[in-house]
């Protein structure tokens, strides 16, 4: 029991973190983006790379994935993004666009990374040290995992609530036409945040890429589990993240522990309906307009 | 009924007769070509059915599709096949019910995300099943069904979706829709039920699918979970849809043509870079053509007129 509940909040804390950065691409920059998890399972891949050919410390190789992703997240939005923003005539049609052109991106990142890699599934071996934690045992990479998904999450916070640039962030994703009256560039910040996203998942990439094996096909599945995180705690907000994150991986353990490893997925579904059905706009989400 | 109306329908029926005799003529290959060549046309057009009106992105195909296999798989060799054809059919009319009214109450975007993930998650229930209780993973399908019956099996389901998408677009039903499409709280406030209607509308379009998957199933001989709910047909049949123009009801078909073509073509010389080529094909036709091939026909017919006019005026 102590061992489900153990696993469950290390893995709801990568599930707050991936959907952290998900939720500043879709609440701030309203791009419902279908290809995230390929971004992730692309940072895995470049942690794998330099750890095996150049013996590079992934928690050293984060100080290189990270600033690269963010580059490549800003480049993606104001090159191929950019363009749907100006064209999309309302929020809903922005949407459909942006979920077509993410989900054809998905295929071109997954196709690259198919060339590259083949079909195989990844993993390397890190710090696997069983650790002993409240009578049980854990490997210490997941529990610097956490640790650093903890640290990332507290300042991504920090930086939202107590910086002019996160407060300004947080104004687009309230309302992005009025955030224009009180002289913020838009465009820029949407492209920030975006940015901001793609360093995010990539961070988590790597983290997860310590403790978990990877093939180039198993970002959809990070994808679906960021998406409802981020749906069911509401869009644009980190408290939601974080609490549905957690309680997506609590009940993915225990239903893993104590009834059949198969059924995560299932647990995920009922979850985020039972969730929406007694609040449509997720958890702190507020009611839409 | 006016004259081009009689001659169009003539012509459809021409053609579905000339169609009706390609088995006798052509060879295995392109009998099987034939078979991909109608049976992404039904997807597509089932697809266009309900998301183009609604435009909701249903990345569900797949899921539907499955169904329709796995229950032949399942009950093929016990039942004669139109019963078999039949509960198909109610079990994935079923499944559409209990999406559509789960999840389009609510916004388009938890739609999106249900059905992003609903071929997974029937996939991991379907093993979490064969594994815990029938002990059985991976069934042979055995029935008397050949490739023609096949290929007579999809033209009928060609026929009827595109009888059913033109009843439709004819009655009240079709007209609730279009002002749904255009704008739903207008929708709401003329007194229609847009839940209702969305749902009807995903159930009919998702019958189709699963019959689809019902009526290929006995062409895969061997079928498993993984086979079934293959993720890839769900992404064709939105590129295909999104080519011709998913807001007519023969515009998937024009998209499905050259893409089944051209998929076909990939998948024999580059097999390890198909899923690429795909994805860059997909974007361009988002960024180039995003209302389709008949979205740029329609431009082209909207900008004739006025030039023929001036014709006229300086004669």
């Amino acid at each position: 029991m102590t061992n489900a509940v153990l696993t469950g909040l290390v893995l709801g804390g990568m599930y707050a973190l991936i959907a952290m950065g998900l939720t500043l691409q879709y609440g701030v920059a309203r791009i419902m983006n279908l290809s995230y998890g390929e971004f992730l399972i692309g940072a895995a891949f470049a942690s794998y790379w330099l750890f095996t050919g150049w013996a590079l410390n992934p928690l050293a190789g984060l100080a290189f994935v990270i600033p690269v992703s963010f580059g490549i997240s800003y480049l993606l939005y104001r090159v191929l993004l950019t363009p749907l923003v100006r064209r999309a005539r309302t929020r809903d049609a922005l949407e459909v666009d942006s979920i077509l052109a993410t989900f054809g991106m998905m295929f071109i990142v997954q196709g690259i990374m198919l060339t590259m890699f083949g079909g195989a599934y990844f993993s390397y071996s890190f710090l696997a040290i069983p650790v002993k934690i409240v009578g049980e045992v854990l490997a210490l990479n997941r529990l610097i995992a956490f640790g650093l998904a903890v640290v990332v999450g507290l300042a991504l916070y920090l930086t939202l609530t107590r910086t002019r640039i996160g407060t300004s962030i947080r104004a687009v994703a309230v309302d992005p036409i009025a955030a224009q009256l009180v002289a913020i560039d838009v465009t820029r910040t949407s492209a920030l945040a975006f940015a901001l996203g793609g360093a995010l998942v990539a961070s988590a990439g790597v983290l997860i890429s310590m403790f978990l094996t990877f093939s180039a096909t198993s970002g959809v599945v990070f994808t679906m589990k960021a998406l409802i995180v981020v749906v069911m705690g509401g869009v644009g907000n980190l408290l939601g993240c974080l609490v549905a994150g957690l309680a997506l991986g609590l009940s993915e353990a225990l239903v893993a522990t104590f009834i059949d490893p198969g059924l995560t997925l299932a647990v995920n579904f009922a979850l985020f309906l039972g969730v929406l059905l007694v609040k449509p706009a997720g958890i702190f989400g507020r009611a839409q307009r | 009924m006016s004259r081009a109306q009689i001659m169009t329908g003539a012509i459809c029926l021409a053609a579905v007769v000339a169609l009706a005799f390609v088995p006798m003529i052509v060879d295995a290959y392109h009998l099987a070509l034939a078979i991909s060549l109608l049976q992404f046309t039904v997807l597509a057009t089932a697809w266009g059915m309900f998301s183009g009106p609604t435009r909701y992105v249903s990345l569900a195909t797949t899921a539907f599709f499955g169904v329709g296999a796995y229950t032949v798989a399942v009950l093929g060799e016990q039942l004669p096949w139109s019963l078999v054809l039949f509960i198909a059919a109610v079990i994935g009319a079923i499944m559409a019910v209990i999406v559509g009214l789960s999840t389009l109450r609510l916004s388009g975007v938890h739609f999106v995300i249900f059905t992003f993930g609903l071929a997974e998650l029937v996939r991991q229930i379907v093993v979490w099943y064969e594994v815990n209780k029938t002990r059985v993973l991976g069934r042979y399908v055995f029935v008397d069904i050949t490739q023609n019956d096949i290929y007579w099996q999809l033209l009928a389901l060609a026929v009827i979706v595109f009888g059913t998408g033109w009843l439709i677009a004819r009655s009240r039903f079709g007209f609730a829709l279009q002002i749904i499409g255009e704008d739903e709280t207008v929708a709401r406030h003329c007194g229609i039920n847009v839940t209702i209607a969305k749902v009807a509308l995903f159930t009919i379009s998702a019958t189709f699918m699963t019959l689809v998957g019902a009526v290929m199933a006995p062409r895969f001989t061997y079928i498993e979970p993984s086979i079934a709910f293959n993720a890839t047909i769900s992404f064709e049949v939105v590129i295909m849809a999104l080519l011709g123009g998913a807001h007519r009801l023969w515009g998937p078909a024009l998209g499905a043509i050259p893409l089944t073509l051209l998929f076909d073509f990939l998948s024999a010389r580059f097999p390890s870079t198909s899923t690429l080529i795909m994805g860059v094909v997909f974007l361009l036709i988002v960024y180039a053509l995003p209302s389709g091939v008949v979205g740029l026909w329609e431009k082209l017919k909207a900008w004739r007129p006025s030039a023929s006019k001036m014709r006229g005026a300086q004669a």
